[in-house]
């Protein structure tokens, strides 16, 4: 069942590419089934649970390349085809005004391959070539536009990227000289028997940096306001919400916890690093006067939110991190959908001070943009309150007073440059210029009603029943690092 | 082809290559077809092939080149390549393993007999398949280097 989650997108997108030029529709269908197929199985793999390992080839982990699906996989991979689903289903009623639709969706479905490639494989050197395939789908896709600031913001992202991969390959190929082997578990049980050395800090340094690109972590941050307010919404969407997760945040969780096993020190940078994510990201954010770059920042600080919680090294601490992950998954893309939304209905306008008293016209938009927006902020009793709230109870158990201070802090600020967002966008005064807007078209209104019920129905992740299936196998990988390599060596 | 003088290049680099395109194409080939028994393969005879096209295209200029292979047949080549492996790959599902190596005799010849051209099951035709893949994929590039240029041009 694991090799499906490569093999559907990817003839998806190779079918595409042959017959998507002769017909729309059979690109819209085509991205339709397999996205929904996909959801499906993920859930099916998720209620199924427990650990599944496969070989690609018939050949056995060490020498060839494995698949794995365990808690952390499972769950990441559920967000990302979730989300993707519904993002599909958004693309087709936001894409009308472009042109050359099949190429689109031809990469959509390639980047879906990819996260679900990098999320399942169990083999260091296929992770970075998946990332690197994930990443020129999506600098492609932020171009998409093809207008001038589209292209540059893509070229920012291309070469920040790049140059971040290029760190990652130079750690494989030390870890390989060192190791002999590639896929991860092996490599854990032979750096767990080989004393401490220097080498390995600096092959952890080469991967924070290089997956820190990936994640968008301060100070590796500068190319995501760009490529997130320039793309199409629903590619912004997915960048946000799932690609900045799958690809930074995953990798990052994969090597540190279970390759290298978690140190003091790892923990603290990522306290630190994190600390400063949440400052930048949500100070920076207040200024924005752009609604898709007003939300970028705010990922910014949301992604620092996670690293300071995965950073705090406790058991609660790791589960409020996958929490807020997950909150932050589905609301920072319904947020992006809805301003996908109110950027179309608005000639490609991006300015919040431009407009006012959309809601009128919008409800649909305007309820959902005020959901993912009550979401992210923790407004009780969205999932968002209880991820936050538990974020901060693990930072004052774990002794980081100061921390806590700043979250609770920048979780006010948050709330404040949302209700900035929705005073400036659906209330206030319909200006006249704004008099013939319309709500968004029907696939796009499902699509965000969709996420806004889940962001609702995510703070029931804390139910004990709900938490044992979705969350706790998640921090359990965490905890125990090394059951990883025990469990796919065995 | 090579009476149009007012394309492409001069009659000495037009002559010349008409012999040395043959010579290109036919090592690109031999690089696919011995790739599972000595150095090289699919990606780097596919990189040859399509090295073979761009010296035609250089030589007698772009009209000549795609009136022998458009880009809609580019684009077409490279959906089918790569469409072609994941086939490959799929039918091994079938004796148990995506990517499983369904056609060679067990315990044999997984890893090519030398001088024996089929003798390590699906490695020659997955060579195939990543040759279309990436010779049409590597011209396509270079295709739309070579648009976007001309479009600079008309401003």
């Amino acid at each position: 069942m694991l090799p499906l989650f490569i093999i559907i997108p990817l003839a998806g997108a190779f079918i595409i590419s042959v017959t998507g030029k002769y017909s729309r529709k059979v690109s819209y269908t085509i991205t339709w089934l397999v996205t929904f197929v996909l959801m499906v199985l993920s859930l099916k793999l998720l209620i199924k649970g427990g650990f599944t390992s496969y070989n690609i080839g018939g050949w056995a982990p060490p020498l060839g390349i494995n698949l794995v699906a365990d808690g952390l996989s499972i769950l990441i991979l559920v967000i990302i085809n979730t989300i993707v689903f519904v993002a599909a289903n958004y693309s087709i009623g936001y894409i009308g005004k472009y042109t050359s639709k099949w190429t689109y969706f031809a990469l959509y479905l390639v980047m879906l391959a990819s996260m679900n490639a990098a999320v399942l494989t169990g083999d260091l050197f296929n992770l970075l070539i998946w990332i690197e395939v994930g990443g020129v789908a999506s600098y492609a896709l932020v171009a998409f536009g093809t207008r001038a600031e589209e292209l540059e913001a893509s070229f920012k992202y291309a070469v920040l990227n790049t140059v971040g991969l290029l760190f990652i390959l130079m750690g494989v190929c030390l870890l390989y000289a060192y190791t002999s082997t590639l896929n991860m578990a092996d490599m854990a049980q032979i750096l767990a028997q080989k004393p401490d050395n220097k080498l390995i800090s600096f092959v952890i340094v080469l991967f924070l940096i290089g997956a820190g690109m990936k994640s968008a972590i301060v100070p590796f941050h500068a190319w995501l306001p760009d490529a997130h307010s320039s793309a199409p919404s629903p590619i912004s969407a997915l960048l946000s919400g799932v690609l900045v997760k799958s690809l930074g945040i995953y990798t990052l969780l994969r090597v540190m916890f279970n390759v290298f096993g978690i140190t003091l020190l790892i923990s603290k940078t990522f306290l630190i690093m994190g600390t400063a994510s949440i400052i930048l990201g949500g100070i920076l954010a207040v200024y924005q006067n752009d609604i898709k770059r007003m939300l970028a920042y705010s990922t910014i600080s949301q992604i620092g939110y996670i690293f300071f919680a995965l950073g705090l090294g406790t058991p609660l601490g790791y589960f409020a991190a996958l929490f807020h992950l997950v909150n932050h998954a589905y609301a920072k893309a319904l947020m992006f959908m809805t301003a996908g939304a109110v950027v179309n209905a608005a000639d490609d306008i991006r300015d919040i001070r431009e407009m006012g008293g959309f809601g009128k016209k919008m409800p649909v938009t305007s309820i959902t943009s005020i959901i993912g927006s009550m979401s992210i902020s923790g407004i009780p009793p969205f999932g968002g309150f209880w991820s936050k709230l538990l974020i901060i109870v693990a930072a004052i158990q774990a002794g980081q007073y100061m921390g806590a201070f700043i979250a609770v802090i920048i979780s006010i600020i948050t709330l404040s440059y949302y209700l900035k967002l929705q005073k400036h966008v659906f209330f206030g005064e319909l200006k006249s210029k704004w008099a013939g807007i319309k709500e968004a078209p029907v696939s796009m209104c499902v699509s965000m009603i969709v996420l806004a019920a889940v962001c609702i129905g995510l703070g029931l992740l804390y139910v004990p029943a709900l938490k044992a299936i979705v969350l706790d196998p998640a921090v359990n990988v965490l905890i125990n690092g090394s059951s990883y390599a025990d469990a796919v060596m065995k | 082809m090579i009476k149009k003088p007012e394309q492409g290049m001069t009659i000495i680099v037009k002559t010349i290559t008409r012999y040395t395109v043959v010579l290109i194409l036919l090592f690109g080939i031999y690089f696919i077809m011995n790739g599972h028994l000595v150095h090289g393969g699919g990606f780097a005879g596919g990189i040859i092939v399509a090295l073979s096209y761009m010296h035609v295209m250089l030589a007698f200029g772009k009209e000549v080149a795609m009136k022998r292979i458009t880009d809609k047949t580019i684009q077409f080549l490279v959906g089918l390549g790569s469409l072609s492996f994941l086939i490959l790959g799929i039918l091994g599902m079938t004796k148990g393993y995506f990517m499983y190596n369904f056609f060679r005799t067990p315990g044999v010849d997984y890893i090519g007999k030398p001088f024996s051209l089929f003798s390590s099951g699906i490695m020659p035709l997955m060579n195939l398949a990543i040759c279309l893949a990436v010779a049409s994929g590597f011209f396509s590039v270079f295709l739309a280097l070579i648009f976007y240029r001309l479009s600079e041009d008309k401003k």
